[in-house]
């Protein structure tokens, strides 16, 4: 073609980005890698094939680590830990630096590689992938050196095992790595068998950098290597970015294990658009929402909510755009869709859209796509429904599923109308609606006109079976330490077994449990005597079984309105609760007293009068944060209450147990459904009487009393309950965490280790923490 | 390009005053002044501009193909002295260089044939100097003035839209007008659309260019409501800038301006031209422009009938791209004619 010829035409031509150096670096290795175990690339071992979605073509071989080799790193990594935990903040920080610099003076390699592994267009390997990726090393460097003044009372994990993905290789490798060994961890770390090589390329980073060895440790393979970190003893804490399927069986397969865990799972993320926005940009903020990365990215805008009466221009707009995509080789910097990452998914996608698409409208762009490779059209369904499949199934592809709504309330009933959580976007110029709608959506990050906006500094993470713990930000460093010291076993508490010689009392009391504000009977009709070590029945309390754990929950989810009252209102309700505990303290500590056969009863109360205080003054200053990221703009870090949680309270304070899981939760505006001190249990059926008594709305507390280790799979496992805690003296941990993998609910159980309920480990940061989730809501800003 | 009208109107052909000179386009009449539609326009100022700040990256044009796209911008450029010391001699020898803006062995080497600017900009006392001057050199080619009481407009109204006359009288074929700033900030859009429209009904046949003096309007909302406005009053152009402002163009003003074109388009199958002014001068920068406008307006607008860039010092730095491209070497300024 002539220069005129392509005058006349106006076509953008090829763009090619020159793959040479990343194949020569490939073949400097002989196009066969091996593991990256204790500062050390070990022979290739069985190897298998990574290819270049976009060709077809094998970029090289990788190996399968065996469960043999997992062993190994996990005893390099441990090896490894002591003296990387030991170091001060500022060496660590220095190592974070340089991983740091090297990333961004290697920067074009790895973007390259990165598209030739993966598919995606060169543009966003290069433009978004690895500049988010140094930022976060530079990022947590300064979290290393801030580590020592900022966080002197928590301490590292000790050795991670990362599981990441395929969509963003390097990048989920980076927000794994840089928190885990600034803090003073060591990791295992596998990338996804589609896209090991950028993983490896920062093997040699970490050689380059001086990193201590053994501190990074990465292996390769298919889900047999993922299981078998899940499951290895040698870990503390396993991390997994992947699917929601993945993240149960994990969750599953960790349960009891004492490994802590957090999952960053799938979405279904609401892109809603406002009659009053600026439609255009919201049209352009789809084509980073859903056509981004193939829409292989678990927080893809990819469930258009838009207006009514806007709803047909919206579309013409939209449509018109998604003509004007070019789809094809992802080293072309004028591509904007690239490549599916594997036929495997590109299948996947073509099925489920083939089995969907007639619920509504397909629109798929005219683009022309490349003859060969993983390729797939830009593609909208309109006219779906809530109901329709594609309105609630991740998809994980270039598709973008549609509906219509009437009032902002009915935008929020659609957006929330899923079992995911992870983000969402909200599209308006009228800043009272999108600060209105914001905090209702859930989900764990929200974008105010906008889309897709990472940062180091502010929190990633998801609620509902998008999982649990945040990335980034100092809330993402709660996932990589633990609080200093070291825990003893719990002591079982037993029941007061019946005397031989009971003392009736001749006026028989029967407390029963406090369910929607309201004394309940139990469902099952079932009681049991409670013993005084003296030997006098102190009463009797109802058994409750899963219909009574039902009941609690239907009140605690009706109570709604609590997670919307104001933090002074939350605060009066609990300096109410101490003063009418107060004016029975007596009363209490006698009752204490009688059923442990102690004399600790008046220590409790009074313990438990401060609790009650400590979260009063906690409930309206718990701040969020205004997070600096590089943006003009906000992004907020808003404590929001989890929800409903589910709890087993401590047995052996069982007034100041009850009062130290209730108070931080009902604080932070959540609802509880508490299962009161096993062996002692007329201390939270007094307690209902104080709770009576000081306006606490109904169902905002809902008390149960029972066996334990009956109630901890139905409580843990109700899918209408956002988080459970044990504290229990039963051995229910295991039961707890497995159970919770239904609706992936947060848990945190106590392992079988003590507490100190009467100290300084028995309130705070901690308790809030788990109270809240992270919700980052940015919002950009400028006229 | 298209000689085929595109267009929904079924008014079919009108007379050739009616159409841009060249093509088969009808000129945009204009309509009455739809406030619905004005007050509903919106702008998001971060998200415009985010959409500007990834173009450079998601789009790319190498090598021939580079080489093509600068040629056409130079076809769109209204090379332009707007000085108080511009003679008719320093008039003259920016014809010359309009009818001929690349040395002619570099044109040779591209295979092209020569190429002119798209048009030259003067004030109103250099019409007949640029037309005269241009007739000598036998380029066909429109001379454009700036008109209204330019830059600020805000002399008497009855010598702005008297002004106009005059420039038209002297062979302007184009009048860029400036409208008045004032009824922007104040939001009185109709008397920004009366003025509008007496500009045009002025121009007669002569195509006018309005200048929002996108700088002076305090935000992208305003500027893609006075868009909106002065298309329902009948510009055949929107162009940004006087070049006088402290910010001329921008890629943001430009994604607003443009998208208020689409949107006109849509609307009443006219096509409105855009013409940003003022600050581009790399050709890197140019090729963004070209960008811009074939992702968000389409092919059709790729025409010096519907786009041009105002610009002085724009035409030097394609010129020595161009002998980067032919030669393989850096070129230096003083290789290529001044203007």
């Amino acid at each position: 073609m002539t220069v005129k010829e392509k005058f006349d035409s106006m076509d953008y031509g090829p763009a090619p980005e020159s793959a040479g150096e990343a194949l020569e670096w490939i073949a400097a290795r002989d196009s066969a890698f091996g593991l990256y175990i204790n500062g050390e690339m070990t022979k290739p071992g069985a190897l298998f094939d990574s290819r270049n979605p976009a060709t077809g073509e094998v970029l090289a071989q990788v190996t399968q680590a065996s469960a043999d080799d997992v062993d190994v790193a996990v005893i390099a990594a441990r090896k490894a830990q002591k003296s990387w935990g030991a170091l001060p903040g500022h060496a660590r920080a220095k190592y974070l630096y340089a991983l740091a610099r090297l990333v961004q003076k290697h920067s074009r390699l790895f973007a390259v590689l990165e598209s030739m592994d993966n598919g995606k267009p060169i543009r966003e390997s290069r433009d978004i992938d690895i500049p988010l990726v140094t930022r976060h090393f530079y990022y947590h460097a300064g979290m290393a050196q801030l580590q020592d003044a900022e966080l002197p009372n928590r301490e590292a994990l000790g050795v991670c095992g990362q599981i990441i993905p395929w969509n963003f290789p390097l990048l989920m490798l980076a927000w794994k790595i840089a928190p885990a060994i600034a803090m003073g961890n060591t990791v295992v770390l596998k990338p996804a068998e589609y896209t090991s090589l950028t993983a490896l390329l920062f093997a040699q980073i970490c050689d380059e950098a001086g990193l201590p060895k053994g501190v990074v440790n990465i292996v390769t393979g298919d889900g047999r290597v993922g299981e078998a970190i899940g499951t290895h003893e040698g870990i503390d804490k396993i991390a997994f970015t992947g699917s929601t399927n993945v993240g149960r069986h994990i969750r599953r397969a960790t349960a009891g294990s004492g490994k802590s865990l957090t999952l960053e799972l799938g979405g279904k993320s609401p892109y809603i658009v406002f009659d009053d926005a600026d439609l255009d940009s919201a049209v352009e903020g789809l084509v980073d929402a859903i056509w981004f990365n193939q829409g292989q990215v678990c927080c893809a805008g990819s469930r258009l909510i838009v207006q009514e009466g806007i709803a047909d221009r919206f579309y013409a707009k939209l449509k018109a755009r998604m003509g004007k995509l070019r789809i094809g080789d992802p080293l072309d910097k004028s591509i904007d869709v690239g490549a599916v990452v594997d036929p495997i998914q590109h299948q996947r996608i073509t099925d489920m859209v083939n089995a969907g698409a007639g619920e509504g409208e397909l629109y798929q762009a005219p683009c022309p796509l490349p003859d060969q490779g993983c390729f797939y059209p830009p593609t909208l369904i309109t006219g779906l429904s809530s109901a329709s499949t594609l309105m609630q199934e991740e998809i994980f592809g270039p598709v973008l599923a549609a509906t219509t709504f009437r009032t902002p309330g009915e935008a929020v009933e659609i957006a929330n109308n899923t079992r995911y959580g992870l983000a969402a976007s909200v599209w308006s110029e009228n800043v009272n609606l999108t600060l209105d709608i914001a905090p209702k959506l859930a989900a764990g990050v929200v974008w105010v006109n906008g889309t897709n906006m990472f940062d180091a500094a502010a929190g990633f993470g998801g609620v509902r079976e998008s999982g649990f713990g945040r990335e980034g930000g100092w809330e993402g460093l709660q996932a990589y330490t633990k609080p200093r010291g070291k825990a003893v076993a719990l002591k079982p508490v037993a029941p007061v077994a019946a005397p031989k010689d009971a003392k009736v009392d001749a006026l028989d009391r029967t407390a029963k449990f406090y369910v929607g504000g309201k004394q309940a009977r139990p469902d099952g009709g079932y009681s049991q005597a409670i013993w005084a070590k003296s030997g006098t029945l102190l009463g009797h309390v109802g058994i409750a079984n899963r219909k009574d754990i039902r009941n609690a929950v239907e009140a605690a989810t009706a109570a709604k309105g609590w997670a919307k009252t104001t933090g002074h209102a939350r605060a009066q309700i609990l300096y109410y609760i101490g003063e009418n505990l107060s004016a029975r303290a007596g009363e209490f500590a006698a009752r204490i007293d009688a059923m442990t056969g102690g004399k600790s009863g008046k220590k409790e109360v009074e313990a438990a009068i401060s609790r009650l205080f400590t979260y009063a003054a906690w409930a309206d200053k718990f701040d969020g944060a205004a997070k600096p990221v590089p943006m003009r703009g906000v992004a907020l870090a808003m404590n929001e209450p989890v929800g409903v949680i589910g709890g087993f309270c401590p047995d052996e304070a069982p007034l100041l147990g009850l009062v130290s899981l209730m108070a931080p939760a009902i604080a932070m505006g959540n609802r509880v459904v508490l299962a009161a001190s096993q062996p002692y249990p007329l201390a939270a059926t007094d307690f209902y009487q104080v709770l009576d008594t000081s306006d606490v709305p109904s169902g905002v507390v809902n008390i149960i009393i029972g066996d334990h280790v009956t109630l901890a799979a139905p409580l843990a496992g109700h899918l209408g309950v956002d988080a459970i805690w044990s504290h229990s003296g039963a051995d229910i941990s295991a039961t707890v965490e497995l159970e919770s993998a239904g609706n992936l609910k947060r848990s945190w159980v106590n392992n079988a280790k003590a507490r100190d309920w009467m100290g300084a480990a028995g309130e705070g940061r901690e308790f809030l923490s788990h109270a809240t989730e992270v919700k980052t809501v940015w919002v950009p800003y400028g006229e | 390009m298209k000689s085929e009208p595109q267009t929904t109107s079924d008014e079919g052909l009108k007379a050739s005053s009616d159409q841009l000179p060249q093509l088969a386009l009808p000129r945009n009449p204009g309509m009455d002044l739809d406030m619905n539609w004005v007050r509903a326009v919106q702008a998001n100022t971060s998200a415009i501009e985010r959409r500007c700040a990834t173009l450079s990256g998601r789009r790319s044009v190498k090598k021939d193909y580079q080489a093509a796209w600068l040629l056409k911008a130079i076809t769109m450029i209204d090379l332009t002295t707007l000085s108080g010391d511009d003679t008719e001699g320093r008039v003259r020898r920016l014809c010359a260089k309009a009818a001929q803006p690349v040395r002619p062995e570099i044109m040779a080497a591209l295979g092209m044939e020569p190429v002119t600017t798209g048009a030259v900009c003067v004030y109103h006392d250099m019409i007949e100097t640029a037309v005269s001057s241009l007739k000598s050199l036998g380029v066909t080619m429109p001379v454009a003035a700036v008109s209204t009481g330019f830059p600020a407009g805000l002399s008497p109204y009855h010598l702005r839209v008297e002004e106009i006359r005059e420039s038209v009288r002297a062979g302007a074929e184009e009048i860029d007008i400036v409208i008045s700033r004032r009824h922007v900030l104040t939001g009185n859009w109709q008397a920004l659309y009366d003025e509008m429209r007496d500009f045009r009904e002025a121009c007669g046949d002569a195509h006018v260019k309005a200048i929002l003096a996108t700088g002076e309007l305090g935000s992208l909302r305003n500027v893609a409501r006075a868009s909106l406005v002065c298309m329902m009053a009948g510009a055949d152009f929107i162009k940004t800038s006087t070049g006088k402002e402290s910010v001329n163009a921008t890629l943001p003003v430009s994604l607003v301006m443009i998208r208020a074109i689409r949107d006109y388009f849509d609307a009443t199958g006219y096509k409105v031209g855009y013409k940003p002014a003022g600050g581009i001068s790399k050709a890197k920068d140019a090729l963004v422009y070209l960008s811009l406008i074939k992702e968000e307006l389409g092919d059709d607008w790729l025409d010096p009938h519907l786009f041009r860039f105002g610009a002085s010092s724009l035409l030097g730095d394609i010129e020595r791209q161009l002998e980067h491209h032919v030669t393989g070497h850096y070129s230096a300024t003083y290789r290529h004619p001044m203007g």
